[in-house]
């Protein structure tokens, strides 16, 4: 097998800044994953080999006028007849939640002491 | 018969048996089941064995024969083992992930219907890669699975449990699901045959998502003909997915009798000049090259084809995956079904919602599906969208292109379907990027939405263990792509005398 960069052909630094271990404190942050420290320090390294290896695509689409393509097969539009049809029931929706009450989802609080 | 012949057996030929009253559904699901009970403590293909729901299913077959009615399809009354992202009321579903572990679907995905509907009997869920990330299984929650070739080594993923399952002889047909590769380089390191659909071709009502621009749900099986069959029975329009494609379903099981009779005279073949080479290894070099001679010996016309923009595929695809799964997997927030951790009201301490869904997100999501979720938050940041996301989404564009124009010079292009044989269990769960490599080959197809499929070319003669070749047909080009994959295989047998998923040691079977 080869090396773990060699398919990001081309230097494609341009857009590539190091990814420092409170960017990811960050993006975790965001993404609400509670990392701890040692994880922290394992995806700081390992994201920012991949980072650099995904990069490649920034270069070879630079100046380029390409559309892009979010979709491999495009549709648009896509509608169904306005027929009303049976979907889950109160206690079929609940059945797997972790908390319920009520007939209800039970949540932990949503807003702080102090809101 | 005895229960080994059963198991043995293809899924035409067992459905074939049933519809004359040979053998009855339940006895065909028992003798796979036995089977399971006595291999997979080593091969752990399954996450979970329905084993008397299954049983119930055939007897439905069984019963309707009685009373004389007809088969409800082509494969009534065969079994199937489901990878564990589809939906299946009443059977638990994980994704192989802890963030699910319990929970039980209250409604079925249209695929699962579809099976139910044509008398396919269901034996149980199949290991993958947490949430279908991977390329080995060993991202799996609930432990890997081994390849049945050697216990020692990968099975391929995400797939690998449905594929583990054919080439153990569990099940004579398999669902997997294919975002990546995760239908094709499994089937291409297990021996055995799996097919991706052009992108909508099946319904993905029910299936957990992962990259929604990518994911596409497949049949496998131990040869081309019942991937075919099965194929049909799955395939086809869903209102209940707004990406599924509103057209007749292509006819490949006579496909496959085509290629069979008339094989590929006059077809043109394109050899993708950009998937070989370096980062593949020598014995499938090999057993790529003598399948090009095969093809060409049986009247093909070879054709060598450039792709420029496949060098990029990789980079585009470890941008646009991690980005749409960042915004799916948001849906596994400790409210609604699933796992919560650290909640007050539970004897925990943690306050918030905020508090509890950042707990149990990193409780219950494995390594890969962190740094994947992680990525794809960066990629999408302001700032680093239109560098990130805007350029990948730019690539697929000249990867679709590349396509475009191969397709004009062939009728299907072909490639390795995985650039390795099944390496060991462990070898690369610590290097991400080294593990990334293995969709090398698959990955275009899947950011154009092709079909493509992978069948055995044979046994590496470097390490022993099977080789895949992957068929990639242009959109919605499924007839020509099996029409290739029947007339390779049919020529392979009449070469060796049977198939390399018939050509699989023999596992020690525990009592």
């Amino acid at each position: 097998m080869s090396s773990p960069t060699d398919s990001a052909a081309g230097d494609a630094g341009a857009v590539a800044p190091a990814l420092t271990r409170d960017d990811v404190a960050h993006l975790a942050h965001l993404t609400r994953l509670e990392l701890t420290e040692s994880e922290l320090d394992t995806y700081v390294g390992q994201l920012s080999v991949i980072l650099d290896s995904v990069s490649a695509v920034t270069a070879v689409t630079a100046g380029l006028d390409i559309e892009p393509t979010t979709h491999a097969v495009p549709l648009t539009n896509v509608y169904r007849p306005d027929v009303p049809v049976p979907g889950l029931t109160q206690e079929q929706a609940l059945a797997g939640a972790p908390s319920a009450q009520d007939g209800r989802f039970r949540v932990p609080q949503i807003l702080g002491e102090e809101q | 018969m005895t229960s080994h012949d059963l198991t043995r057996m293809t899924a035409e030929g067992l459905a074939g048996e049933i519809a004359a009253g040979q053998v009855s559904a339940v006895e065909v699901a028992q003798a796979h089941l036995d089977r399971i009970a006595s291999v997979d403590g080593a091969v752990h293909a399954f996450l979970h064995v329905s084993g008397e729901s299954a049983l119930e299913q055939a007897r439905a077959v069984d019963a309707a024969h009685v009373r004389g009615e007809a088969g409800a399809s082509t494969l009534a009354g065969v079994p199937l083992a489901l990878k564990d992202i589809l939906v299946q009321k009443g059977s638990p579903a994980t994704a192989g992930s802890k963030i699910l572990q319990g929970w039980i679907p209250p409604y079925n995905a249209t695929v699962t219907q579809r099976l139910l509907d044509a008398g396919v009997v269901i034996l149980g869920k199949t290991n993958l890669d947490e949430f279908a990330m991977g390329s080995s299984t060993e991202n799996s929650a609930y432990g890997p699975t081994h390849n049945p070739w050697d216990l020692t080594k990968i099975p391929g993923g995400s797939g690998g449990g449905s594929a583990a399952a054919l080439a153990a002889f569990e099940a004579p047909l398999a669902i997997g699901t294919d975002t990546g590769g995760s239908i094709r380089q499994p089937a291409s390191v297990t021996g055995t045959v799996g097919a991706k659909p052009t992108y909508g071709g099946v319904s993905r009502y029910g299936v957990i998502a992962l990259a929604s621009s990518l994911d596409q749900v497949g049949p496998c099986a131990r040869n081309v003909m019942d991937t075919a069959l099965l194929h049909e029975v799955i395939a086809g329009h869903d209102p209940r997915d707004s990406t599924s494609i509103n057209r007749p379903v292509p006819k490949v099981v006579e496909a496959v009798q085509r290629g069979r009779t008339e094989g590929v005279e006059g077809m043109k073949i394109g050899v993708v000049k950009e998937l070989q080479g370096k980062g593949y290894q020598p014995g499938v070099m090999e057993s790529f090259t003598a399948a090009v001679d095969a093809l060409t010996e049986a009247g093909a016309e070879i054709v060598e084809v450039s792709c420029p923009h496949f060098q990029y595929a990789l980079a585009a695809y470890y941008l646009i995956l991690p980005s749409e799964c960042s915004s799916n997997l948001a849906r596994f927030d400790a409210m609604r079904y699933g796992l919560r951790v650290g909640d007050v009201a539970h004897g925990g301490s943690l306050v918030s919602a905020e508090d509890v869904m950042g707990a149990t997100r990193d409780a219950g999501f494995g390594a890969e599906v962190k740094r994947r979720i992680i990525l794809g938050t960066y990629a999408l940041s302001a700032g680093y969208f239109d560098a990130y996301y805007g350029s990948a989404l730019k690539v697929r564009t000249l990867i679709r292109q590349d396509f475009e124009k191969a397709y004009g010079a062939a009728d299907v292009l072909i490639s390795p379907a995985s650039p390795v044989t099944a390496f060991p269990l462990g070898e690369k769960v610590d290097d991400p990027m080294a593990m990334y490599l293995n969709d090398l080959a698959t990955i275009p197809g899947s950011l154009a939405g092709i079909p493509a499929m992978s069948v055995p070319s044979g046994i590496a003669s470097d390490t022993g263990l099977p080789v895949g070749l992957q068929i990639m047909g242009p959109a919605l080009g499924e007839e020509q792509m099996y029409r290739v994959a029947a007339a390779f295989e049919a020529g392979y047998v009449a070469r060796h005398g049977r198939t390399v998923a018939d050509s699989a040691p023999e596992l020690e079977v525990s009592a």
